[in-house]
């Protein structure tokens, strides 16, 4: 996540499940935490038994609220009013840790002049091109520092124009003039202090429809509970990443942290709750477009021609990512073999180039345009899952082939026969070309490998019993398909080809079924000597000269000395409570990153009671509970030599080695598209305009916009009156393609249903238990309806927001079926991450039982806004009509 | 063996049913059926035959001290219920067969082996926690996980609950944890939490519950009992009252004897 | 047997003998009852692992014997969850050796309305020969700019976030090196 990756410098967890039991206040929000992660929920519990305050701000009032000692509810999609609130209450009644602010952040640092803010342009930052409906970040950079600073979490960002790619961006960041009185009106800490200020307590009311009184609360439970004694820790999931402006929500939660003194301190941090089992492992090894394994980047088509112009545009001059080039050449080294040497620039050629965007999105797009031909889906369901449902199916459609890995005939096997449209006779199966294979996916209990969970850790689990039937995993999959590939292909002369035939991939197999090693792909992961084959014993034994083979850098050390290092399983009791050799956490086994923060600059702790690594003066080195996140035996008050590159420009108190400067950014000279500091905008579908800035959304979202993919009016929709935001139950799994199968769980939560008030009930006569149709551009769904006081229309400045809410695990097959909630949802993304908003858009709510099922998709139209409706702008009129189709490939001289 | 039971402190309770399913799946239990109730969160509705384990939810309009929301003057409870393996258990006093023992942990355990399905013991349950299936007309109930017991394992339910709302233990250590925790409650400001079920003295109709739990509002809220009364409680005096009329009608029988004897010519 | 057995299995004496004048007790006890046990205690092995739903990471102990799965349960070693695990977590056993799992290769032609049952082998040498012919025929060795490109843009990617890291890796390298970039997982959305 680059919220937390461009701020912090890595986009992991800060912190692990068990130190929540550490905090004096918790505060949950954009998750329903006692919800969708229960057992870890036991740790908020422990916290709360040890008087810690839990706070829940969320929508509606649910399970996690229930546990809370104050809940807050707040209109969809407001977050960053409410938080930028807290920012400004931090800042303007002095609370912050001014200590760790100088000295761990970029408070200090001065800005450039021609730095403009959003209150000067109505919304937006300096450096924003409208044509292209993106930012030229020039004008975000440091004074002094003499180019674009490299920022650490999202590397690929480098390759947009405008943020260095291609140029030299080797920034003299430790040249760059910083004001440690804080007092420079140009100084990071007086800019956001400005930038905060009309986020006052009247403003948060106004966006988020929560009262001053419950908003004042929230902001003392935080100050009382931060600083040198107390720490307060922060939980998110999805509830914030999936929005339009996501990233942005991420990064004001940061912000608040740093400025609470927060981060890399026990019992403080942000806690990102993932969903699946192994979903911080899959962009970690990504099975993401834009990233190589260990957040290396993709090569581009324009900018990195040959290995040279792709190091030179990602290697940093100074801190951790001056070590690129060692990684990215142990990777090919790992893929390649003997075949990658020095001389043929380590086959960086055999790295397919982008040039546009081809996320999963664009993909589904692509697809429906007839331009994706085959297509694996491997235990994931986009035709419950991904949004506008329909659109999803349609492009599955237009396929010739489809392969689909699951335990089980999920929708999108069976898309092709039971899908809404087929049901209603829009589609008839006999039409559908699309070839579709289903091969039966075999369980975590019938095979070896390692998930990474939600804080960083990699755990193993062991091989229990064989498949049943035909059913395979997918290393087995994988590596009987590359394998029959190497021989479709063997003897081809082909230069396309090479990469296939030069690609390592030799694994040993085991049992009847010629099942892989999942401990040698560990061991290729972790790393190795190329002549000896001996296991490296992490990220800093990698070297840049091919003597070192790596899969993924950032797991280097899961396999140290030959052993399966995310298999180890000392019982927690007999540890610490940090609980170190149980399992192995990326990096090198640290368990809270930017530890070094726990001490002060000059490495003692902040406090007795907040004690947890530190510099031993005796035997000089860092030490501690865990592992410490720095260089070891750096003193604190190490200075970095003039002319310095490379690690030797971390200075002794600098806890962020990731970053370029060692510092943590509260304001982003670049990595971020959509503004160096956090904006409230409004979803792309809003109940209101937004109150702070002409520019209604966030002026670098992605849009798909097509007839199979409408969007409502920006505000206030009459045709959509109400907000409507989707969610997860205790009860159920994702798409439900693991829960609602099963008997035990679908009797827990048997039918699909909405959530209201019983106000919203009275004005659209909803009855309890009873028939509600919901509808939206998209499409139409019935659900069943529960009529509750955990809804609550919320007052805006004199107008009432009703929010409707809707869990979206059904779909049209399985012991249990009901209507997908994604079939209302449009495609619009963050274009940070090109991920989608799910939890905030409009909709229409009716009684009864009236869905059409028709869908855009299908060619169902909408009736039209009624006549004298004005137009509502999502941009700002400065600024003109902008396109936000994401950016494609483009001939040079279009691009002029 | 010493006495073991469960205490439930419904003030911790997440409402997640990990223990309604651990349960099933330990004992290998139906579903109950796919029915949307509209009781808030609740779709099992109740105990049964196939539901061991029941979390009743209870949306409540009023505040809860500690607690507050911007949703108003609301609360929202939680308790995993269960059959409370009563002192005094009905069950098992009315069980003509034998089925029903008390097992060496003060437990109440239906043997299905035994169990004929005659029903006696759903009727004298003030609980209604005992029911039959309708598939092998056998009666059944939470089993305390019997099975589990003997090898020192934690019952099914209790293992799996998340927020330790539902622990299993020695009846002497779960009283004194129980009590600790309400009056740490009480000290917090919630006065109105008590023990539901603790011994003979708070429920003499039961003799007390080998699984009782912490509440904070009254009984019925949570769909249970104010005043469970065994019904075989009554049992005694039905017999005294029994020997008093049997050893009346010998006393006329005697005397009509004697009498008759006395007016025979 | 002996006498005292026999006497012993004669409830009346042993009711007499334990001084369980009820009968409610264990003098009732069924011989099933008295030599009950958990079907964990049967199990040859105890295999550790993870739970497959959400990103908590409980542990879990697997009882399997014979080749078959037992029991599913939380595993009380683990220090993030202590032995503890939620109702999906809880239904783990249902979930692996439920009947909703297909255990064949299941396959549907253009145009068709049934699923046909095919082989694993031929199935998997059907897949890896759409992959090459629609590789073959989307290839793109340079962008519209002539710059080098060397991909394909006909073949995409979806899945991974229940996936093992190591699967993961596998799907990323060969795909990577076939040229297709558009691979993606649940992460995104």
């Amino acid at each position: 996540m680059p919220g937390l990756g461009i701020t912090l410098g890595r986009g992991g967890a800060t912190t692990f499940q068990q130190d929540l039991r550490n905090a004096d206040c918790i505060l949950i929000q954009g998750s329903n935490m006692a919800e969708a992660h229960p057992v870890g929920f036991q740790w908020v519990m422990e916290a709360k038994a040890r008087g810690a305050t839990l706070i829940h701000v969320d929508p509606r009032y649910t399970r996690t609220s229930a546990m809370a000692n104050l809940h807050v509810p707040i209109r969809v999609g407001s977050d960053i009013a409410f938080l930028g609130g807290l920012v400004r209450y931090v800042l303007e009644n002095e609370r912050y840790f001014k200590d760790y602010v100088v000295h761990y952040t970029n408070a200090a640092n001065l800005l450039r002049e021609d730095f403009q803010d959003t209150d000067e342009l109505d919304g937006l930052f300096s450096g924003f091109v409208a044509e292209e409906s993106k930012y030229d970040v020039t004008s975000w950079g440091y004074e002094g520092a003499g180019g674009p600073v490299p920022a650490a979490g999202h590397k690929e960002l480098y390759s947009e124009p405008g943020a260095g790619a291609g140029a030299a961006h080797h920034a003299r960041i430790t040249d760059a003039p910083r004001d440690e009185t804080l007092q420079h009106p140009r100084c990071v800490f007086q800019v956001m202090r400005r930038h905060f200020q009309r986020y006052t307590p009247e403003m948060v009311t106004q966006v988020c429809g929560v009262p001053e009184e419950l908003f004042l609360k929230v902001a003392q439970a935080l100050c009382e509970n931060s600083g040198r004694e107390h720490t307060s820790a922060f939980c998110y999931a999805v509830g914030w990443t999936q929005h339009s402006v996501g990233v942005q929500y991420i990064r004001t939660a940061t912000i608040l942290q740093l400025l609470l003194g927060n981060i890399g301190r026990p019992g403080g941090g942000i806690l990102a709750l993932r969903g699946h089992s192994s979903i911080q492992g899959s962009t970690d090894i990504p099975t993401l477009f834009n990233l190589l394994p260990g957040y290396l980047p993709m090569p581009t088509a324009a900018h990195h021609p040959n290995l040279d112009a792709y190091l030179k545009s990602h290697t940093s001059d100074s801190a951790w990512w001056s070590n690129f080039p060692k990684y990215v050449v142990s990777l090919l080294k790992a893929w390649f073999g003997d075949a990658a040497t020095r001389e043929n620039d380590f086959c960086f050629d055999h790295l397919p180039r982008l040039s546009g965007n081809h996320s999963h999105m664009q993909t589904v797009a692509d697809m429906v345009d007839g331009r994706v031909k085959g297509y694996f889906v491997m235990g994931e369901n986009p035709a419950v899952g991904s949004m506008n449902g329909a659109f999803q199916r349609k492009g599955l459609r237009q396929l010739d082939w489809l392969v689909v890995r699951d335990l089980t005939l999920i929708e999108t096997a069976e898309f092709w026969r039971t899908a809404p449209e087929i049901q209603r006779g829009d589609v008839r199966p006999e039409d559908i070309r699309t070839e579709v294979f289903f091969f039966p996916a075999a369980a975590h209990t019938e095979k070896d490998g390692s998930f990474t969970n939600t804080q960083r850790l990699l755990q193993w689990h062991h091989m229990a019993v064989q498949p049943p039937g035909a059913a395979r995993s997918e290393l087995h999959f994988m590596l009987h398909l590359g394998r029959r590939l190497k021989r479709l292909y063997a003897g081809s002369r082909e230069a396309k080809d090479r990469a296939l035939m030069e690609l390592t991939w030799d694994y040993p197999t085991h049992g009847p079924f010629e099942e892989p090693s999942a401990e040698a792909v560990l061991a290729e992961i972790n790393g190795y000597t190329w002549a000896d084959r001996q296991p490296v014993s992490g990220f800093t034994a990698l070297k840049d000269d091919g003597t070192t083979a790596c899969g993924c850098w950032i797991y280097s050390g899961a396999y140290a000395d030959g052993v399966n290092q995310p298999a180890r399983r000392k019982p927690g009791r007999e540890q610490t409570w940090v609980a170190s050799e149980w399992g192995w956490a990326w990096p090198a086994n640290r368990r809270l990153l930017y530890n070094r923060a726990s001490a002060d600059p000059e490495g003692r702790p902040w406090s007795e009671r907040k004690k947890y690594v530190w510099w031993d003066a005796g035997q000089r080195r860092w030490t501690g509970e865990d592992v410490p996140d720095f260089i070891v035996d750096r003193p604190p008050d190490y200075r970095p030599p003039r002319g310095a590159t490379g690690v030797d420009t971390l200075r002794g108190d600098d806890p962020f080695i990731m970053q370029s400067d060692g510092k943590a950014w509260l304001f982003a000279p670049s990595g971020m598209v959509d503004g160096p500091l956090p904006t409230h905008y409004e979803p792309q579908e809003s109940p209101v305009k937004n109150p702070l800035y002409g520019q209604q959304c966030n002026p670098t979202r992605l849009e798909w916009p097509r007839r199979g993919n409408p969007y409502h009016r920006a505000w206030s929709d009459p045709r959509f009156p109400f907000a409507l935001t989707t969610y997860r139950l205790t009860e159920h799994h994702t798409a439900g393609g693991m829960s609602r199968w099963l008997s035990w769980l679908s009797e827990l939560q048997p039918e699909q249903f909405c959530e209201v008030s019983p106000e919203l009930a009275v004005e659209r006569g909803l009855h309890n238990g009873g028939w509600a149709t919901l509808r939206t551009a998209r499409g139409d769904l019935e659900c069943r309806v529960l009529v509750t006081e955990r809804m609550k229309p919320l007052k805006l400045d004199g107008t009432w927001v009703h929010q409707v809410g809707i869990p979206y695990h059904w779909g049209v097959t399985g012991r249990i079926r009901g209507d997908g909630a994604n079939e209302l949802l449009p495609m619009v993304a963050d274009a940070n991450v090109d991920i989608q908003e799910s939890k905030a858009l409009t909709c229409d709510v009716v009684a009864g039982r009236h869905a059409s099922r028709a869908r855009a998709a299908t060619g169902a139209t909408q009736p039209a806004l009624p006549e004298g409706t004005p137009q509502a702008r999502r941009d700002s009129l400065q600024v003109g009509a902008l396109s936000h189709v994401p950016a494609q490939e483009k001939k040079k001289d279009e691009e002029q | 063996m010493s006495r073991k039971g469960f205490f439930t402190d419904s003030t911790v309770c997440i409402g997640c049913k990990a223990c309604e399913v651990a349960c099933k799946q330990w004992n290998q239990l139906p579903d109950d059926g796919f029915r949307f109730t509209g009781m808030s969160y609740d779709h099992t509705g109740a105990l049964g035959s196939s539901t061991w384990r029941h979390v009743a939810f209870i949306e409540r309009n009023e505040p809860l001290p500690g607690h507050v929301t911007g949703v108003g003057e609301f609360s929202w409870l939680m308790l995993s219920d269960v059959c409370k393996h009563c002192q005094r258990a009905g069950c098992l006093e009315s069980c003509p067969t034998g089925a029903i023992v008390r097992t060496e942990f003060d437990t109440v355990y239906v043997q299905p082996d035994v169990c004929n399905g005659c029903g006696y013991c759903v009727v004298n349950c003030p609980f209604g926690v005992i029911d039959r299936r309708e598939d092998d007309g056998r009666a059944w109930k939470c089993t305390l996980c019997y099975d589990r017991l003997g090898e020192d394992m934690t019952p099914a339910c209790a293992k799996s609950c998340p927020t330790e709302s539902i622990v299993y233990g020695d009846l002497e250590v779960l009283h004194a944890r129980a009590e600790d925790r309400v009056q740490q409650l009480h000290d917090q400001g919630l006065v109105s939490a008590y023990l539901y079920g603790r011994d003979a003295r708070s429920q003499p109709g039961t003799g007390g519950l080998n699984a009782f739990s912490l509440l904070v509002d009254r009984p019925e809220v949570y769909n249970l009992p104010p005043d469970p009364v065994v019904p075989t409680m009554k049992a005694k005096q039905a017999w005294s009252a029994v020997a008093v009329g049997a050893l009346g009608m010998f006393a006329m029988a005697v005397g009509a004897v004697l009498m008759g004897r006395e007016a025979r010519p | 047997m002996g006498v005292l057995d026999l006497m012993l299995r004669w409830p009346v004496f042993r009711q007499l003998l334990r001084g369980d004048a009820t009968a409610l007790g264990d003098t009732a006890m069924s011989e099933r009852s008295r030599t009950l046990e958990p079907r964990t205690a049967r199990a040859d092995r105890v295999v550790k692992s993870v739970c497959p739903y959400c990103a908590v990471g409980c542990g879990q102990d697997v009882y399997v014997k014979d080749g078959r799965l037992l029991d599913i349960e939380g595993d009380p070693d683990s220090p993030i969850s202590r032995g503890r695990l939620c109702p999906k977590g809880a239904a783990t056993f249902q979930l692996v050796t439920g009947t909703h799992r297909v255990h064949d290769v299941l396959y549907r032609r253009p145009g068709g309305t049934e699923w046909e049952r095919i082989p694993l082998e031929r199935a998997m040498d059907m897949v890896a020969d759409r992959v090459k012919r629609t590789r073959d025929a989307t290839w793109e060795e340079t962008d519209v700019n002539g710059l080098t490109a060397r991909r394909t843009l006909g073949i995409a990617h979806l899945g991974g976030a229940t996936l093992d890291n190591e699967e993961n890796y596998l799907i990323k390298k060969l795909f990577t090196a076939l040229g297709i970039v558009q691979v993606e997982n649940q992460a995104r959305i």
